[in-house]
């Protein structure tokens, strides 16, 4: 009977099991994407990836969200849930709660991109008889997990600097990760996307939400624009190469507005699937894929004070999220630039108190109704999805990376693109284009809050202008005061979180934590 | 030269005690009483000999005879007298007994004239604070709800710390029951005759693997051979309330605080009303339980039989439990008495119908000045919930509480069997050697519903709830032994060798799922069945020289499916040393001292049971598949996932090495009695959940052998009969514990490493108020260090900068204080003056912190809205003027030291009729009489030490009528 010591689950499948079956590779694929959407199993919650944190906040865009907006001028939150008022307040250290979220959240989605790599190789798929159209496609999701792979450790980059590093290469349990510098870690990635470019599907061509070579480009570009930050050399014309690819490869801005939605903010609803300039999605649905994060948490946290839910397409607010005044200052005239969408009925312009609702205006961007007006398929979930990558900012990658010096683009164009963004929020009105002279390197950083706010990428682009910790912009309560002042430019990437530091020795911390 | 030996035992009513032990001291010949009480024991060597009888409950007795060869000396009869205040003779050991006098160990037994009285309806409470190093926690008011058993302090971290639970020899499944709170409801206290607490290791080793927290044997009633059928009647009624509520506001004094402090938009919510929603929620509750038992023998067959019917309503509205419980035991001896068969076999079904417990939050917290019922408004069945502007449910809204409880209706029911038939064959050409086949099962099937109508504000998203779900659980154990056991003129041993197979499945099939009121599936569950199986060999030898040094020695080697090839198996050794100081010369003559005995003993245990925090299959690389709700879309389609899990190949046995020295000691013909014991528990290779290299495995916390822990305690009981005269006799029993709990190594650390956060508290989502570090008590709170202004006010905000870094953060905190008890004291009477008796039991925790989670969300004006509606505030508000939450404040670590006196109860045996075979005898009873604390709150007992939503123990008043003939 010692043989029955042996016991094999019944529910779940073990490893071998799953790979012998080319029909559950899609499943592992999409777990990955589910990976940025999702907190488990189960939704909206129950089983959930990762542990010792509440699984509503464990989820991916939601972390990410919060890491790259609430430390900036666009984005405060009312709750007291232990750390999360230290992001706006810059006064983090090693033992936050929500930094380590978000890096056991990139750790684990790469460990699974890489599980999933290592498990996909042509030399295992033909030691499984994987072969012809099975093993073609099972070379496509390897190639888009490696993609997934990539951006994470884009993010991982960009905020901890200088993370952990391990490939496909290393066995589940049986390593120490080294610390890779941040520069290699740029090459790094680098050289992974452009290695997949052959492999990824052609830009547009990929069924809805996976990702596709355009969306490969949209983060090469993107990382050249910030390379200066990262290795300490520019590679601004890589930027316009890269952008240049993207705007060339098909898509358009959404250009019609509907009796209940200005063009732009088409982009934001429930059914923002059918948008034309979105290049990489992460999908949420109010049936199929549910959870208490990405734009769950979005557009809950963002009804506050005396909003009115239904108007949102949601059953209630959570009163979390506002804006400061200085992100409000960046619209000169919200009349006229649809973007700039605030909620003000019993809202102060001021913050006095970040923990209370009322105190700051609020954001209205992202909403679960369509764009006929209707109610997403469930109140509490929405069917919105969030875009990662959209072609406002490939617009603003190309002009920005022509102005601090790239070659192979021009200027001409670059305001070209600016002012076809401006003249879409003005509803189609040419009153709000901008001329040559005032295309600078500060009318670029506003634009890209007026145009992207909200979207996740504020606090790289503060860093990149160099005006996250440095007295040059201040704004409401940055470094913990309510006038604003600079803080010590250590912030400007993140501590490792010391359960790391502590569970890997071979690791050191980034100066000045 | 042999002659034989004969006579009869009685007891204190002169009746023949059927089942007793005579034994001819310094030999193995020896037999048991007869029906009648006689006895014959042959080949007993001529000369003078000493006869010891013995009895469970009863002192033994010791009587010199003279042995004549070739003849029969009758002896007179022996009376024995029941024993209060020595522990019997005869104890029950993980496979067998033993001789009390030839234990090593740290065992303690309780049987049932020392038990709780009153109403207990979960069978642990028998024995709360009756045995040293034994803590039992009930998990509050709430009928059949959990309570949390310790035995000298938990050895583990993320592995479970409850104790081995053995009944009737069949280890039972204590994990996760659907439906049922706890799954020792599920057996009746009315057939328990005893409890046996295993503690140290040289006691509870031969259960190896899973003896690290100690082993509670208990054993069932049994029926005696050749006693007359004897029924019982055991009924009560009982009537509870709750002792107090929880402090808030009055309507009116909350109406100054929102008109002095609050907005505009805060004063606008404000209601006329004036409802006690604590009032409200809470009843009176009543309880009836009834047993009826038989005992006796059918002709020459033992048997007991017992039906039992329990109908108990919690204090909170419409809580209740309906138990129905069935056991039958016979043991019949065949082939010569070679043969003893024991048949068990118990059933019971449970009917529960839970309340909400959350209604006890939000009753504390609703806002006192809104109605119960709108006047005007019927949705919502009427109830008052709170709106939006537009006159739209508000979600985020505190639900009222009343609708909370009124509009849900779930229910659950469970049946569980255990049972077991265990073969004891006396070999007839060696009689000294025995076989022992017991074969065991523990069923369980429970389903449950719950239901919602589509109106309530509950579940008004989900357009109501339909939910079903039903559990299966099928354990089998099969149990062999051989014993040989041997007297060679003064040395005596017994040799045991084993094998044990035990087989766990739980199945939760497909046909449970989360519907809308109207059937609308909104989550169909994933079927779910696992298993786990325990094989393991087992050996003990006892070696006894001239009664007075005692050894015993066993070895478990335990294999377990949850660890990887190469690491199945563990081995469990463990030796333990006796020697009874009062047989010496120097001593024997000694009336004033009536025991003295040594022990000590070393072992080694072990902990396999992670299923809770890791699975049955945890060293496996597997995947799970995502359910429907959790799919992600590729185009038009939304494909389910497959998620690859963390998992750990390297994955062993926890390892608990326990050191014990012990003193029994009696004094005054045992007048007065007890025990001291000292003791060290080590566990290494300690079974954590911590943080794996980022990158390095599937998940952010893995199940790893990581750490050690430690657990050092004194022990000390005391039980005397200081009256004792034909009218009058007066048992008085105490028992303290001291217990230091300290976690001594984590693996790697570094200094500014704060440790593992645990403890979720309510007020902030995913906010921890515990850590386990290195050089701390588990789970020791970890807070911020309030500062206070002149007049001792705490200062909003302002902490001790304890790290030096000029900043108030995070960072600041310290570890202060631990929900664990550094002392439990244990005190209890059993008095009898003529027909009346009187009994009580009085407990004690000294040094137990607790959180109060309740103060620190419902003190700050932040409290009082956040969402567009109010809530409550507690009146400590007054004393803090807090605006904001702080709820990492170590002001709300309280001092939760208590004296409770958990029961009383007076008898009275109204009469005795029928040549005095029948008796009636009343009772009067109160539980959970009083409490004497510095705690603020509710109730200091709380074993997690967040206090927060806390079921009341409610105070039950209780009339018993015995009815025996």
């Amino acid at each position: 009977c010692v043989g029955d010591l042996d016991r094999e689950p019944f529910n779940e499948v073990t490893s071998d099991v799953v790979y012998a079956d080319p029909a559950n590779y899609k499943m592992v694929l999409a777990k990955l994407y589910a990976g940025l959407a999702l907190s488990g199993q189960t939704g909206p919650s129950g089983k959930p990836d990762l542990s010792g944190v509440d699984e509503g906040f464990s989820n991916y865009v939601r972390q990410y969200w919060s890491i790259q907006e609430l430390p900036t001028d666009e984005a405060v939150i009312a709750w007291g849930d232990d750390g999360l008022q230290d992001y706006h307040l810059m006064n983090w250290t090693s033992n936050n709660p929500f930094i380590r979220a978000m890096y056991n959240r990139i750790a684990y989605q790469i460990s699974a991109c890489n599980e999933f790599i290592r498990e996909s190789t042509d030399e295992k798929l033909s030691g499984r008889g994987i072969t012809g159209v099975n093993a073609d496609n099972i070379r496509k999701y390897r190639a888009e997990a490696r993609f997934l792979r990539a951006l994470s450790y884009f993010h991982s980059m960009d905020l901890f600097g200088n993370p952990p590093f391990a490939t496909e290469n290393d066995q589940v349990g049986s390593f120490q990760p080294r610390q890779i510098p941040r520069a290699e870690l740029f090459s790094y990635i680098e050289s992974e996307l452009k290695a997949i470019e052959n492999d990824l599907v052609d830009a547009r061509a990929n069924q809805y939400a996976r990702a596709d070579k355009a969306a490969a480009w949209m983060l090469l570009s993107k990382m050249y624009l910030n390379a200066e930050v990262y290795t300490g050399t520019p590679r601004y014309t890589d930027a316009i190469t890269y952008s240049s690819k993207v705007i060339n490869a098909g898509y358009m801005l959404q250009k019609t507005a509907t009796p209940v939605s200005s063009a732009y903010g088409r982009n934001f609803l429930a059914d923002n699937n059918t948008s034309p300039e979105v290049i990489f999605p992460v999908a949420f649905d109010g049936e199929f894929t549910k959870g208490y994060g990405g734009t769950t948490f979005i557009i809950h946290a963002g009804i506050v004070g005396s909003m009115p839910a239904a108007a949102f397409g949601m059953d209630g607010g959570w009163g979390g999220t506002r804006t400061t005044s200085a992100f409000f200052k960046l619209f000169p005239d919200t009349a006229a630039d649809r973007r700039g969408r605030f909620y003000t009925k019993g809202q102060t312009l001021e913050i006095d108190n970040l923990t209370e609702a009322t105190n700051g205006l609020g954001v209205v961007k992202f909403k679960n109704i369509t764009s006929t007006g209707a109610a997403g398929k469930n109140l509490t979930f929405p069917d919105t999805d969030f875009p990662m990558f959209r072609l406002s900012d490939a617009y603003l990658t190309y002009a920005e990376a022509v102005l601090r010096g790239g070659t192979g683009g021009n200027a001409g164009q670059a305001l070209t693109y600016v002012n076809e963004l401006r003249t879409r929020a003005y509803g189609n009105s040419t009153a709000g284009n901008i001329s040559a002279s005032q295309l600078t390197l500060d009318f670029i950083l506003d634009e890209r809050g007026r145009e992207l706010h909200w979207e996740g990428h504020r606090r790289t682009d503060l860093i990149r202008f160099k005006k996250f910790t440095t007295a040059s912009y201040l704004w409401p309560w940055k470094g913990g005061v309510k006038e604003g002042r600079a803080v010590s430019d250590n912030l400007n990437v993140f501590p490792i979180p010391s359960t790391d530091l502590v569970a890997n020795p071979g690791l050191k911390q980034n100066p000045g934590y | 030269q042999t002659g034989a030996v004969s006579g009869r035992v009685l007891d204190e009513k002169s009746q023949g005690v059927p089942g007793a032990t005579v034994l001819i001291e310094g030999t193995t010949l020896g037999s048991s009483t007869n029906a009648d009480g006689t006895y014959l024991i042959q080949n007993v060597p001529a000369g003078a000999q000493t006869l010891v009888t013995s009895f469970v409950g009863y002192n033994a007795k010791r009587q010199p005879v003279t042995v004549t060869a070739g003849q029969t000396t009758a002896l007179p009869d022996i009376s024995l007298a029941e024993n209060t205040t020595l522990l019997s003779e005869a104890v029950v050991v993980g496979y067998g007994t033993q001789r009390r006098q030839d234990v090593t160990g740290s065992i303690a037994t309780v049987s049932e004239k020392q038990f709780v009285q009153g109403q207990v309806i979960n069978p642990e409470q028998l024995i709360q604070g009756k045995v040293a190093g034994v803590q039992i926690t009930s998990g509050g008011g709430a009928p059949g709800s959990a309570s949390q058993i310790r035995i000298r302090g938990g050895s583990s971290l993320n592995a479970n710390n409850d104790p081995l639970i053995v009944i009737d020899g069949v280890p039972v499944d204590n994990s996760e029951n659907k439906g049922v709170s706890n799954p020792l409801t599920l057996v009746n206290p009315n057939d328990i005759e005893t409890f046996t607490v295993l503690k140290d290791a040289s006691a509870t080793a031969i259960y190896g693997s899973r003896a690290s927290n100690g082993v509670i044997l208990i054993t069932t009633k049994k029926g005696l051979s050749g006693e007359k059928l004897r029924v019982t009647l055991n009924s009560q009624a009982s009537i509870s309330e709750k002792t107090k509520t929880i402090k808030v506001l009055s309507a009116d004094e909350y109406r100054s605080v929102v008109n002095s402090y609050g907005n505009a938009s805060q004063k606008a919510l404000l209601g006329t009303s004036n409802t006690n929603w604590q009032e409200e929620i809470f009843r009176k509750a009543y309880t009836f339980d009834n047993n009826l038992s038989l005992i006796g023998s059918v002709g020459k067959l033992p048997i007991r039989a017992s039906v039992g019917n329990t109908s108990q309503q919690g204090i909170l509205l419409t809580n209740k439990l309906v138990r129905n419980t069935g056991s039958i035991s016979i043991n019949p001896m065949l082939l010569d008495n070679h043969l003893r068969i024991d048949i068990n076999a118990k059933g019971s079904w449970v009917d529960n119908t839970f309340a909400d417990a959350g209604a006890i939050g939000n009753a504390a917290r609703f806002d006192p000045t809104q109605p119960i019922f709108t006047g005007d408004d019927a949705r919502f069945g009427g109830y008052y919930e709170w709106l939006n502007g537009d006159r739209t449910l508000n979600v985020n809204g505190t639900r009222n509480p009343l609708a909370q409880l009124n509009q849900k209706r779930d229910r659950s029911t469970a049946k569980r069997a255990i049972g077991n038939i265990q073969f004891d064959y006396k070999f007839h050409f060696l009689p000294e050697l025995r076989a022992n086949l017991n074969l065991g099962y523990d069923l369980l099937r429970s389903n449950g519903t719950t239901a919602v109508p589509a109106f309530a504000a509950i579940e008004f998203s989900n357009r109501g709830a339909n939910n079903i779900y039903s559990q299966k659980k099928d354990n089998k154990l099969l149990d062999f032994y051989l014993e040989y056991a041997k007297q060679v003129g003064e040395h005596r041993f017994t040799v045991l060798g084993g094998y044990s197979y035990q087989d766990f499945i739980r199945d939760q099939p497909l046909d449970s799922y989360q519907a809308s009121a109207d059937g609308t599936i909104i989550k169909a569950a994933f079927p779910f069945k696992t298993q786990n199986t325990l094989v393991s060999f087992f050996g003990r030898t006892t070696y006894n020289f001239k009664d007075r040094y005692s050894l015993t020695a066993t070895l478990r080697n335990d294999g377990s499916s949850r660890f990887p090839t190469g690491n199945k198996f563990g081995l469990f050794p463990a030796v333990g040393l006796a020697w009874r100081v009062k047989e010496e010369s120097f001593l024997k003559n000694t009336n004033l001292l009536s025991d003295l005995k040594l022990r000590v003993g070393y072992g080694v245990t072990g902990q396999q049971d992670i299923e809770g925090a890791a699975g049955n299959y945890p060293f496996l690389a597997r995947y799970t598949y995502g359910e429907a709700s959790a799919s992600y879309q590729f185009g038009n389609e939304y494909v389910m996932t497959l998620r690859s899990e963390g998992y750990n190949t390297g994955l062993k046995w926890e390892e608990t090495t326990t050191y014990n020295a012990g003193l029994d000691y009696g004094f005054l013909d045992g007048r007065i009695s007890g025990a001291i014991d000292v003791y060290v528990r080590r566990t290494d290779d300690l079974l954590a959940k911590v943080a794996p290299q980022a990158l390095t495995n599937l998940t952010n916390e893995i199940i790893t052998n990581i750490g050690s822990l430690e657990n050092k305690g004194i022990e000390f009981s005391l039980n005397t009969n200081p009256v004792r005269t034909n009218d009058l006799n007066l048992n008085l029993n105490f028992n303290a514990t001291y217990n230091e709990n300290k976690i001594t190594s984590l693996g790697n650390t570094l200094p500014d490493f704060q440790g593992y956060a645990v403890g979720g508290i309510g007020g902030g989502v995913g906010s921890n108020i515990q850590v386990n570090s290195v050089g701390y008590t588990a789970n020791s709170f970890y807070v911020q260090k309030q500062v206070y202004d002149a007049n001792g006010r705490p200062i909003e905000g302002l902490y001790a900068d304890l790290n030096g870094d000029g900043k108030s953060t995070i960072d600041d905190r310290y570890r202060y204080k631990s929900p664990v008890p550094k002392v439990t004291l244990g005190f209890g009477s059993n008095a009898t003056y003529k027909k009346i008796d009187l009994a009580f039991t009085m407990r004690a925790n000294l040094g137990n912190y607790v959180y109060n989670n309740i103060n620190s969300q419902q003190a700050a004006l932040s409290g009082i809205s956040t969402n567009g509606f109010l809530q409550n505030l507690t009146p400590d508000f007054y004393n803090t003027n807090f605006r904001g939450y702080q709820l990492f404040s170590d002001y709300y670590v309280e001092n939760a030291s208590f004296l409770r006196m958990d029961n009383i109860t007076v008898g009275y045996n109204l009469r005795t009729f029928a040549e005095n075979k029948s008796n009636i005898r009343v009772t009067a009873a109160v539980q959970n009489v009083f409490t004497i604390t510095k705690y603020s709150g509710l109730d200091p007992e709380i074993s997690s030490g967040i206090d927060n939503n806390f079921y009341p123990r409610p105070r039950t008043f209780t009339l018993g009528l015995n009815l025996g003939f």
